[in-house]
């Protein structure tokens, strides 16, 4: 029977379908951080349970630590308690800790994909949205709430019904200066912030295949802003390349079974989705957000609209006064006074290297604050390694330390009330970046861009002078 | 859990639409190592002014509305997995949140937190927050064994749909805990059966 690639991995994960319809699904690889597993390890413990698969978990402290001076110990005391609480539980439990210091430490959807952990054919679970991010390597991957991280430490499985499928098809090649967090936003703006709750996403179209794994992870990690319960890219050489010889893909005799396996992960000819649609890639643009959800996105040079659908009107123009726009009007010279490049969306190698591209011999405005935070430690000293913080200092932004940082404010980076930020990060929510911050989402190259200009400017426009007045590879564009 | 059976209560009206676990209860808050004490910084910065003061013109400071139920816009939830934000819901007195439709991971939270997250049409919703916003002090009734929502003052049932077996946890307070421990064995010979690609 033609199969879709979503459902060929769930049917590989049920142990045992129960009355009503629920499965109970097994879970390969279970992901956690400081906030969201204290209470799951209370759990357990309540109950005198023991951790079931501890080898199938890794750890790491990510949302809740600073960027800077890591080598201290963390001055809010809070913070402190949760990240020590994280490594208390690690050591009683026995689960491997990759802790705030550790060579291997880093955003949790940074680090999965980085060290391998995250394989074609899985199922992954972390309590936090962006899981989808693994779904980039044609893995079901989705966040969970603290009690069924609770769940998962118990029994490995959780209680699932199955969602429905929709497959999202980008044909063509995306422009110059257009990537995959464009992308992304463009298709969130289409389908809107709900639009795809109840279904998993497979992304597929030549524009989708042509993304490099970092592009892709971008674009699965996202997923949850249209309300997917995940986003997966059947996985094909590209993600393959990218897997072979990191520390937790499977090494010698181990490769090539496993090689094996995985390219049956595809979508069957003839298999059915419950929902398709189907974008052009020429059509889309540079991308910005306007408004306080992932869905009220646009063009970067066309102007907010004017009106929206009835019964949306309450909510847009709610959004429009927080973010202290008008209906109709146009982004381009708005100032802007913060630039936040990372979060698990946009922090990876890939990434620095385009803002380290185009920042190259130019500097950023003298009222914007730059801050560029890599999404693990490995990101961090491969950007040294290739020299890109001092191209990024020249050019006067702040290379951190590794960590979810002002993507949700949780430590001390927070952006002021009333203060624009031009942010890679994934959500714009009202007081996501610290209470009263207005966030604008974008691409690394458009965050860059605006750094320099210090106001929106319109990109696309602006990188066609470019490529006619200097040389090439000035703008590296990322996939 | 706390058993979930038949609720006789007030309702709280919040029309707005995608309201997400950010607004719910903001990440700055989720410092806590234990599920307790959340419910004082529900809707933080919607709640209160940065100085800690009221704001006057949000419901849950308006003395007119009280309740258990929460009535809120489409797409109630959306955002971070933090299950802080069923935990922030209860902990401030809620066990039933209405709505057109609920983000996915909120109402997996919602409902192994004893917080019954209880759909109904867009059409319906429109007239609970119509009569609401009319008549403060509506009673509502939720029988989680029939599945109805009853509206007294319309004499009107109004049926919701629930996972049945979601339902049996509700109404006896078990949650899926002890049902995926019960299963350990099952699980254990699919382990032994599985062929492993790493």
């Amino acid at each position: 029977m033609a199969n879709t690639l979503f459902d060929k991995i769930w049917d590989a994960h049920v142990v045992s379908s129960i009355a009503g319809g629920q499965d109970v699904f097994y879970i390969d690889r279970h992901l956690i951080h400081e906030v969201t597993s204290p209470q799951a390890f209370d759990e357990l413990g309540a109950r005198g349970l023991p951790l079931f698969r501890r080898a199938q978990m890794v750890a790491t402290a990510d949302h809740n630590v600073p960027t800077r001076n890591q080598h201290l110990p963390i001055a809010d005391p809070l913070s402190r308690s949760q990240v020590d609480k994280l490594t208390e539980n690690c050591q009683k439990y026995g689960v491997e800790l990759f802790g705030l210091g550790h060579q291997r430490q880093g955003i949790v959807h940074v680090i999965g994909p980085e060290l391998g952990l995250t394989q074609p054919g899985m199922s992954i679970v972390c309590g936090d949205s962006h899981t989808s991010t693994h779904g980039a390597f044609g893995a079901i991957a989705f966040g969970i709430g603290t009690s069924q991280v609770a769940q998962v430490m118990a029994s490995q499985c959780l209680l699932l019904s199955r969602p429905r499928r929709m497959r999202i098809t980008v044909d063509g090649q995306l422009r110059p200066g257009v990537t995959a967090k464009d992308l992304i936003l463009y298709i969130i703006a289409q389908l809107g912030t709900g639009g795809a709750t109840g279904y998993f996403v497979e992304y597929a179209g030549e524009a989708v295949r042509s993304l490099s794994m970092e592009g892709r992870m971008t674009v699965c990690n996202m997923s949850i802003e249209m309300g997917a319960r995940g986003g997966l890219i059947a996985p094909d050489q590209t993600t393959f390349a990218y897997l072979q010889g990191r520390p937790y893909a499977p090494q010698a005799e181990r490769w090539p079974q496993a090689l094996a396996y995985w390219q049956t992960l595809y979508t069957d000819e003839e298999a059915e989705f419950d929902a398709e649609v189907r974008y052009d890639a020429a059509d889309i643009e540079p991308m910005i957000t306007y408004g306080t959800n992932p869905g009220m996105g646009l063009a970067l040079r066309t102007p907010i609209p004017l009106t929206v659908a009835e019964g949306e009107t309450a909510g847009f123009h709610k959004a429009l006064q927080y973010m202290g726009f008008q209906p109709g009007e146009s982004l381009l010279g708005k100032q802007i006074s913060h630039v936040f490049i990372g979060s698990c969306t946009n922090s990876r190698i890939e990434d620095l290297r385009t803002v380290a591209a185009y920042v190259r011999g130019r500097q950023k405005a003298p009222h914007v604050e730059a801050i560029i935070v890599p999404g693990s430690k490995a990101v961090e000293q491969q950007a040294r390694a290739e020299g890109l913080d001092q191209v990024l200092a020249a050019a006067g932004f702040e290379l951190r330390e590794p960590g979810c940082s002002a993507c949700l404010a949780m430590n001390e980076d927070k952006i002021p009330a009333g203060a624009y930020c031009v942010s890679t990060s994934n959500r714009n929510f009202e007081g996501r970046q610290g209470p009263g911050a207005r966030t604008l989402l974008a691409s690394p190259l458009v965050a860059a861009i605006t750094a320099v200009e210090g106001r929106l400017v319109d990109v696309a426009a602006l990188l066609e002078i470019i490529s006619r007045t200097e040389p090439a590879g000035t703008v590296a564009v990322s996939a | 859990m706390e058993k979930f059976a038949i609720l006789r209560s007030g309702a709280v009206p919040l029309p707005a639409e995608n309201v997400d676990t950010d607004q719910i209860i903001p990440a700055r808050f989720l410092k806590a190592t234990s599920r307790e004490g959340f419910g004082e910084n529900l809707f933080r910065d919607w709640r209160y002014q940065p100085d800690g003061q009221p704001r006057p013109d949000f419901v849950l400071n308006n003395p007119r509305y009280a309740g258990q139920i929460l009535l809120a816009g489409k797409n109630f939830g959306c955002g971070s997995s933090r299950e802080h934000a069923a935990w922030a819901l209860y902990d401030a007195g809620f066990r039933v949140v209405i709505s057109s439709y609920f983000a996915d991971i909120f109402r997996g939270n919602a409902l192994n937190n004893g917080l019954l997250p209880l759909q109904v049409s867009e059409a319906v919703l429109q007239r609970l927050l119509a009569e609401v916003e009319r008549e403060p002090g509506t009673g509502f009734i939720v029988d989680l064994a029939r599945q109805v929502l009853f509206v007294p003052v319309w004499e009107e049932n109004i049926a919701f749909d629930i996972d049945p077996y979601k339902k049996e946890c509700l109404l006896h307070g078990y949650d899926d805990i002890d049902f995926l421990v019960n299963q350990q064995a099952a699980i254990a010979a699919y382990e032994q059966q599985r062929v492993w690609a790493y």
